[in-house]
């Protein structure tokens, strides 16, 4: 109660409360007018900006993110391909190198078999050339020593013997 | 949620600071009564000067936070700051402060205790001329220079936005964007809600006004501007027509109508009543008294060393000076933000929409 009673503290003067309405007001308006309108439209500008450029980045992560799967997807693919024509080149090969062998085989059989007919022929020729030759030299033999007639056994013999040894039987 | 947790913080804090401040109103009591002898015995100043001067800290704390023509920013040094008078019969008179100095007397006035009155011809004080007094005072001369430094400030920090478009903020611009952005983002935003850009910068302009005088109070030689009771009557009447007038109906009907019973209005219609009156009067006197007991602190503790007459007491008290002054610091700061907090909170308590009300 002290301090209300005729205490200059409580009481308000007047004229500091007309300077301060002047003064105050004028201050809301000045700074309303020539500060905070700048500085709020630039901050919300600059947070708009902000916003803009985190929401870009997120759009190009995502962007970034399925083109890159494109890329697996299209690596995969490229690779499936690479396998599968390499499968079929070396299918390819294989049964090209299965049928030459195929072929050579059939081939050298063929060759065998051609020979193993000629060499046959050749013999049978020879065979009989042959049986032709002892014949034809038998019989000359025979001639000769019917020929010369001997009388000696021994002699017949030993002649028989010169005469064979003489023959050339190739 | 946040809103409710700023409020719980700030409660806290106000907590503890309430044993301060009964400390300082028991100061206050105690100075109260030295006022008066102080007043009394200065009357017959000249009979008394002969007597052994003994210090008068009462006196000399009430002259420190009380408002002065001119300025005096220590015993001898004063700023004559220009006396504008108005009279009904001599109209508008202006002239310098110094002429009123040392109880002179200038075209019939004469400055008593910083009121100043006009003389008759025999030099007894003429009852029935009122002047009013609107005077460049000590507290007048501050709330300019205040304002001249906020405009400055926010005037160059607005220009930055517009030299450094498309940059990271730079220099004061740097240092004060938080604060506003923080003014925006968890005090006015979430206690008006989505309208509250028509009331942001007027809060603003309240944030920066109370802090930057509450700083320059706690300057040597600088006025107790925020801590006049004529400043904060100013803000919570501003406040209070903010508040009311743009108070939408469900406002209106929960003080004329409220959702009680009908036998129970005629108590709860004058308490709530009250209540709107009480708001902004809570304002102003929160405000005056943290600013006046944070200088009454700090006067009172220097007024010891003149009280010991020694030396010895000087480095305690330093230290508990400065301790006072880290803590008017954030004072400062608090008091600001819990006007500019409060008159958001009661802006949005006036315009909000039934349906929020339910979350209560």
């Amino acid at each position: 109660m002290i301090l209300l009673e005729g205490n200059s503290l409580l009481n308000p003067s007047p004229g500091l409360i007309f300077w301060q309405l002047v003064v105050f007001g004028l201050l809301v308006f000045i700074l309303w007018k020539f500060a905070w309108k700048g500085i709020l439209s630039a901050l919300k500008e600059r947070e708009g900006d902000i916003e803009g450029a985190l929401r870009m980045a997120e759009e190009t992560r995502a962007e970034m993110a399925k083109l890159k799967s494109d890329n697996d997807k299209l690596v995969a693919e490229a690779k499936r391909e690479r396998d599968l024509i390499i499968k079929e080149a070396k299918e390819a090969a294989d049964k090209m190198v299965a049928e030459a062998k195929d072929r050579a085989v059939e081939q050298g059989n063929k060759i065998m078999e051609d020979a193993r007919e000629v060499m046959t022929q050749e013999r049978v020729k020879m065979m009989s050339q042959i049986k032709k030759d002892v014949a034809s030299l038998s019989i000359e033999i025979a001639e000769k020593v019917i020929r010369k007639e001997l009388s000696d056994k021994a002699t017949q013999q030993s002649f028989v013997s010169e005469l064979v040894a003489d023959a050339k039987l190739n | 949620m946040k809103t409710a947790y700023i409020k719980t913080a700030f409660i806290k804090v106000l907590h503890m600071f309430k044993y301060i401040y009964s400390l300082v109103f028991c100061i206050v009591l105690g100075i109260s009564p030295a006022i008066s002898q102080h007043t009394d015995e200065h009357a017959p100043a000249p009979a008394a000067s002969h007597e052994e001067e003994t210090f008068d800290i009462g006196g000399m704390i009430m002259h420190h936070i009380a408002d002065e023509h001119g300025w005096e920013f220590t015993h001898g040094v004063k700023l004559p700051l220009p006396i504008i008078l108005y009279t009904a019969d001599r109209g508008l008179e202006m002239f310098s402060s110094s002429k009123l100095d040392h109880g002179q007397v200038y075209n019939d006035y004469k400055n008593e205790h910083e009121h100043i009155v006009r003389l008759n011809a025999d030099g007894t004080v003429n009852e029935t001329v009122h002047p009013m007094d609107f005077s460049i005072t000590k507290n007048v001369a501050t709330l300019m220079l205040g304002a001249i430094i906020l405009i400055l400030i926010f005037t160059s920090v607005s220009r930055g936005y517009v030299k450094n478009k498309g940059k990271a903020p730079k220099g004061i611009q740097s240092f004060l964007e938080p604060l506003i952005v923080y003014m925006r983002d968890e005090v006015v935003k979430p206690s008006i809600g989505k309208n509250y850009g028509k009331y942001f910068p007027y809060l603003l302009t309240l944030f920066f006004f109370i802090f930057i005088n509450n700083l320059l109070g706690l300057l040597p030689g600088g006025a107790n501007l925020t801590g006049n009771i004529a400043i904060t009557l100013v803000l919570a009447v501003i406040t209070f027509l903010i508040t009311n007038l743009s108070a939408n109906k469900y406002y209106w009907k929960h003080i004329l109508l409220p959702d009680t019973p009908k036998w129970m209005w005629f108590i709860m219609i004058p308490v709530e009543i009250v209540g709107v009156l009480m708001k902004p009067l809570s304002l102003m006197i929160r405000l005056f008294a943290n600013i006046t007991a944070g200088h009454i602190i700090m006067l009172s503790l220097f007024g010891l060393i003149f009280i010991f007459k020694s030396w010895a007491v000087a480095p305690a008290i330093s230290i508990f000076a400065l301790f006072m002054s880290a803590i008017e610091l954030l004072v400062a700061f608090l008091q600001a933000f819990i006007f500019t907090l409060l008159t958001s909170m009661y802006i949005g308590s006036a315009i909000e929409e039934h349906h929020a009300e339910e979350h209560h």
